[in-house]
């Protein structure tokens, strides 16, 4: 009995779908534009987060030790209070000579010619935990006693995190008002469906039949909608990254910046969509039929 | 079965009482008429009854139920022990006579097999075998009551409710749906 019930309501949700075939298709494609834009930002937003990262990476803050000071006496000192800072991930001490070496590796030797060790200072290379606070944590190590200078790539980082922080704050806001303009037309589909049927409506209410019973063909509608919606979108979206993604390594080169795979995001960008699609499809077909549930 | 106390009825859009300070008491088994000129309140009273509407002020009792105070998750239990004959039918135009008749089980929840077996019975009570696969339509005005009239009895209620049943038929046709009504 239950069965052939919900048979006939899910039913009733598809047939709802495709008397109102343009509407339906109006919606489904207005998701899928909404999900789209929403699905580019945060994936620019998780990829600036990459890049972020990975300039973590590979800007250490330098802090240059006291001349006065031998290796044993700052790595021994120094080293434990650096670590006990707050936004410290991690410290490694680099000793004057250890410094030459990784800087001749690095460049030509002949440029070394003539200078001795005395020019490289003891140092410590530290990695920070959150990057956007490297002013401060910049000012506390060159307070630390027997730290005389320190290097630190702040401007860099700061602009990244600006640009971060901008992206992020406009794909909020763009998934907010998205997702308003996605509810809105999701629900005036469906409340076409409802005034096609407002007729049945009204016996349905007067011989008896539950809310939830009268809501549950339209949630169907919407659910339906929101799910085909938020499955092509995936697609869409999937194909328009790996296009946008073998450009980008095209024209700037691999080693330049490295792009979060889709392989990676696409369980996330999957699962949101999905979700995203069928909260729209629901909440538009309860605000739809809100009304006739009144009386 | 009703009771309404002290009932006044005026409408949002409107200044006058449609109906004001009513009581009366219809009790079971009873079989009770109304009348009156067009506009003296006949459909505002069904109306209170099915709760389609509220009273200004007054109660309505319907079956046990206190529409005004009943809770409005409760209000279809209610209007399950109701079978309502409307003054224009309201059949659904797109539906066979069937499908209309089982449309009023099925979305109480009937299961198939029930339905399967109950509407021809009613169809058939009220003289509409071999209409079945008609529309509202293709049928004469009585044949359209008397789908209104199985459809109000389909899910067997305790109490017909039927707004101006009579009002568009000749009188050998009044007559024989009284009887009907009567069974
Ligand atoms: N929805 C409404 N809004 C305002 N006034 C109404 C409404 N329905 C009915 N009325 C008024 O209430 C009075 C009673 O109407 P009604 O109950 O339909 O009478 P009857 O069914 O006896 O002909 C009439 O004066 C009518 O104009
Ligand atoms: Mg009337």
């Amino acid at each position: 009995m239950k069965l052939n019930r919900y048979g006939y309501l899910i039913g009733e949700g598809f047939r709802n779908i495709f008397t109102h075939c343009f509407m339906s298709f109006a919606s489904v494609t207005i998701i899928i534009a909404c999900l789209i834009v929403m699905g580019i930002f945060s994936l620019l937003d998780i990829n600036i987060n990459q890049i972020i990262d990975d300039i973590g990476d590979q800007n250490q803050i330098l802090a240059y030790v006291d001349e006065d000071m031998t290796a044993q006496e700052a790595s021994a000192k120094l080293q434990t209070k650096l670590e006990s800072l707050d936004n410290v991930a991690s410290v490694e001490f680099v000793s004057r000579s250890e410094a030459r070496e990784s800087f001749m590796e690095k460049y030509d030797e002949s440029l070394m010619e003539g200078i001795d060790d005395e020019v490289f200072r003891h140092r410590f290379s530290i990695q920070l935990i959150d990057l956007s606070l490297m002013d401060e944590t910049k000012a506390e190590i060159e307070d630390v006693d027997g730290i005389v200078k320190v290097n630190a790539p702040t401007e860099f980082a700061d602009k990244f995190i600006s640009v971060r922080n901008v992206i992020s704050i406009v794909s909020l806001a763009l998934i907010v008002i998205l997702g308003f303009v996605s509810l809105f037309i999701m629900s005036n589909t469906i409340k076409l469906a409802t005034y096609g049927r407002r007729e049945e409506i009204a016996i349905m209410k007067m011989v008896g039949a539950s809310n939830s019973f009268i809501r549950c063909p339209f949630i169907v509608e919407g659910l339906v909608l929101g799910v085909v919606g938020g499955g092509l979108a995936f697609l869409a979206q999937w194909g328009l990254y790996a296009a946008l993604e073998a450009k980008i390594v095209e024209s700037l080169g691999i080693s330049f910046v490295e792009i979060v795979p889709f392989a990676q995001v696409w369980p996330f960008v999957l699962i949101t969509f999905l979700a995203v699609g069928i909260l729209v499809g629901a909440v538009g077909g309860v605000i739809a039929i809100r009304n006739y549930l009144k009386v | 079965m009703v009771q309404m106390n002290n009932v006044t009825m005026v409408y949002e859009n409107s200044d006058v009482a449609a109906l004001d300070s009513v009581s009366l008491t219809i009790s079971e088994g009873e079989f009770a008429f109304l009348v009156g000129p067009s506009g003296s309140g006949k459909t505002t009273i069904i109306k209170l009854l099915t709760g389609e509407i509220m009273p200004s002020d007054g109660e309505v009792i319907v079956n046990g139920f206190n529409t005004v105070k009943l809770k409005r998750r409760k209000m279809p239990q209610m209007r399950r022990t109701l079978g309502v004959i409307f003054q224009d039918f309201r059949l659904i135009d797109k539906m066979t006579v069937y499908d209309n008749v089982a449309f009023a089980m099925r979305v109480v929840g009937a299961a198939n097999k029930e339905i399967r077996e109950r509407v021809p019975k009613v169809l058939e009570l009220v003289g509409l075998e071999g209409r079945e696969k008609r529309l509202p339509a293709e049928l004469s005005g009585g044949e359209q009551q008397r789908v209104a009239i199985a459809r109000a009895l389909v899910n067997n209620p305790t109490m017909i409710i039927a707004d101006e049943p009579t009002g568009n038929l000749d009188p050998v046709r009044s007559l024989e749906l009284m009887l009907l009504l009567e069974k």
